[in-house]
């Protein structure tokens, strides 16, 4: 197993079957049962193509086809946390591209990359809804703004601010 | 017991309100300060938060920003009988910001707790859902219709007209559904209900559901807002305990039922067919129109589909009376904009407007100017699809109409500013960027001609043949806007246009139009 993949479950089908099993009786039921499967597993491994497919009477390449299609499902494992940096207008006014090759310089990825020791995984994302304390960013499910430099390697790289 | 309030917003809490919140509850119990902590919503004054406030006969008491650090030397100065400090701001409820405003939607956003339903209540929530339950399918139709009340999500498209066509189509099921895929940069009006006063969204929905005949609710929430889909969860959930949710809506014996489903990171989802191919666990990509989604919609059946902040503005039109919210506005654009000061402003938040006031009073007098200290340079209003303006143009009032005789647009009322260290033509390119990024891939002019927009921008940037390359990017823009199935390929030629109009030096161009500007 790859060091960014450690942090999550490999894959099981009893598993995947138990998540899918209540919702089996909704209505449009793809986008819940692929946020299930990647919440549990971090990803959407191969395998869960062929389930999903087989568990909703659709064809393989329209499960693939809806994977694809949506930036936040993710077909390789994420690292132990994922660090999104909002790159919309209101953030660019207020310097997240200085924010973006300064976290791209510390972490030695680029957007769309883990960190070899599989600590980070830095994505852009186009608005959080936090246009007011711009820059934003969110560490996995949480939420943070006015993100200096010194901010960032505080909170991602947790280092001590100057 | 002294009252002090901590918001749960998530922008607060992302400048560090739960470290103040936690601070504030360590240091009572260390000074023996019996204290009873509300995680409120936040006014949405976000230079301020986090803005901790305490309650007193006077009335609540402002402090902030407030960082942990602050909050031993509070306590010192006795902020919890309303204190001397530096960062006390005074009564909330007097600071011009907020008392400036008209808050008809947001009329309880900071106010209340937002998962307490008896704090709703006891602030006029359910009254509208009550009167509704007195009316007929037809009646609650006509207050729509009546309160000039047009779609928030940025079309415009008058609410009351969409209901009464899910209303005269015949079905055995009819859906409502809330999009919640609030995408463009600049707009967070939407988070901030959902977070704040769930509640409100829950019963326009209700309402909605009994002016069309609908038992069935969709929220659409995108994924980037994880505290709105716990919030809404858990306002749900409390609201079926409570009856205001289910098989007899407050004992009416009316079904509403209403469950939140999560988008997974595809701008596109907002435009209103994407999004119901996206519920339909499809790919989200466009529909052709039409048939309308309210003729064949969610699963091909009639469906209502509005903007969380149209649905949240249902229960004070039919607590209120249409009239009432139709009082305020000017011309076609009747009632409130909740609006959303963004970017360099040095005072960014939430500001609900009746219809009518002027661009400059946002940046200059609620926004106070640029957060940088630079002058301002350019506005982009109405999100990444929006004109950008210049400053000749500030003036402009804040009317559907009257930014559209501009060649702009309000859009969802969110509000970027930059200072002088913009770059024009950057932003244009990042506006076909974008497009090409997010196009759902359905038609040629979008999905090839945002890809060809990149580049002809780049090759205008570089020595060359401007002449043949200004002609091409304005022919590029007129296949877009003509030719493109919906706002994303269409309007993105807006704010690459505008700044090509606008700012014509950004690209090294000379341009006369910009004479008449600075006239």
């Amino acid at each position: 197993m790859s060091a960014a993949s450690a942090h999550w479950p490999a894959w099981h089908e009893a598993s995947a079957l138990e998540l899918l099993a209540p919702l089996l009786s909704l209505p449009g039921p793809l986008l819940p049962a692929l946020h299930a499967v990647q919440a549990h597993f971090g990803f959407i491994p191969p395998e869960a193509t062929a389930l999903l497919a087989t568990t909703f009477n659709l064809s393989r390449a329209e499960v693939h086809g809806v994977i694809t299609f949506y930036d936040f499902f993710r077909r390789e494992p994420p690292g132990q946390r994922i660090v999104r940096l909002c790159q919309a207008e209101a953030c660019q006014a207020m310097g997240s591209e200085a924010l973006a090759a300064h976290a791209k310089a510390q972490l030695g990825v680029d957007f769309h990359q883990t960190t070899a020791d599989g600590r980070v995984s830095l994505e852009p994302v186009y608005c959080l809804g936090n246009c007011a304390c711009a820059p934003a960013m969110m560490i996995d499910e949480r939420l943070h703004g006015r993100v200096s430099a010194a901010r960032f390697d505080a909170l991602v790289l947790e280092r001590e601010s100057a | 017991m002294i009252t002090v309030y901590v918001p749960r917003d998530s922008a607060a809490r992302s400048v560090g309100a739960d470290e103040v919140a936690a601070a504030i509850t360590h240091e009572a119990a260390r000074r023996q300060i019996p204290l009873h902590l509300v995680r409120n919503g936040s006014w949405g004054m976000f230079w301020l938060e986090p803005l901790v406030e305490v309650a007193t006969p006077a009335g609540r008491i402002a402090y902030g920003p407030v960082s942990a650090a602050d909050v031993p030397g509070l306590f010192d100065a006795n902020f919890q009988l309303g204190g001397t400090h530096a960062l006390r701001q005074g009564l909330t409820a007097e600071i011009a910001y907020l008392k400036n405003q008209e808050r008809l939607t947001f009329a309880r956003v900071g106010l209340t707790d937002p998962l307490s339903l008896d704090d709703y209540r006891a602030h006029e929530g359910l009254q509208g859902l009550q009167r509704a339950l007195s009316m007929t399918p037809d009646a609650l139709v006509e207050t729509i219709t009546q309160s000039g009340l047009r779609g928030r999500g940025g079309a415009a498209f008058p609410t009351g007209i969409k209901w009464r066509t899910v209303l005269n189509t015949e079905a055995p099921q009819k859906y409502i559904v809330c999009n919640a895929d609030e995408g463009d940069s600049g707009t967070f009006s939407d988070r901030m209900i959902m977070e704040d006063d769930p509640f409100t969204l829950i019963e326009g929905m209700a309402i909605a559901g009994l002016a069309v005949g609908a038992t069935q609710g969709y929220i659409y929430l995108r994924f980037e807002y994880p505290d709105a889909w716990q919030t809404l969860n858990e306002a749900i959930a409390t609201a079926y305990a409570a009856g205001v949710l289910g098989a007899s809506v407050l004992g009416s014996g009316k079904r509403f039922d209403l469950e939140v489903r999560l988008g997974a990171g595809a701008y596109i989802c907002g435009e209103e067919t994407s999004l119901l191919e996206s519920l339909e666990g499809k790919r989200g990509q466009i529909r052709f129109k039409p048939p309308l989604p309210a003729v064949q919609g969610l699963f091909g059946l009639p469906t209502v589909i509005n903007n969380v902040i149209s649905l949240a503005t249902v229960p004070v039109i039919l607590a209120r009376g249409a009239e009432y919210y139709r009082d305020f506005g000017m011309g076609r654009s009747r009632g409130t904009l909740p609006l959303q000061l963004a970017g360099n402003l040095a005072r960014g938040g939430l500001v609900e407007k009746a219809f009518g006031l002027k661009l400059s009073e946002l940046l200059y007098d609620f926004g106070g100017g640029s957060a940088s200290g630079k002058p301002l340079r350019t506005v982009q209003m109405g999100g990444p699809l929006g004109a950008y303006l210049h400053e000749s143009q500030f003036d402009t009032q804040v009317d559907y109409e009257a930014f559209s005789a501009i060649g702009a647009m309000l859009g969802h009322g969110g509000l970027v500013a930059f200072d002088d260290t913009v770059n024009m033509a950057k932003m244009a390119r990042y506006a076909f960027e974008f497009c090409a990024l997010e196009s759902c891939g359905k038609c040629t002019p979008c999905r090839i001609g945002s890809t060809r927009g990149v580049e002809v921008v780049d090759r205008l940037l570089a020595a060359g043949d401007k002449t043949r390359d200004l002609a091409l990017l304005n022919d590029l823009c007129d296949t877009m806007t003509h030719g493109s199935l919906c706002a994303l390929g269409g309007l993105t030629p807006l704010p690459v246009q505008s700044a090509l109009k606008h700012f014509s030096e950004d690209f090294g161009l000379q341009n006369p139009a910009k004479r008449s500007h600075s006239a």
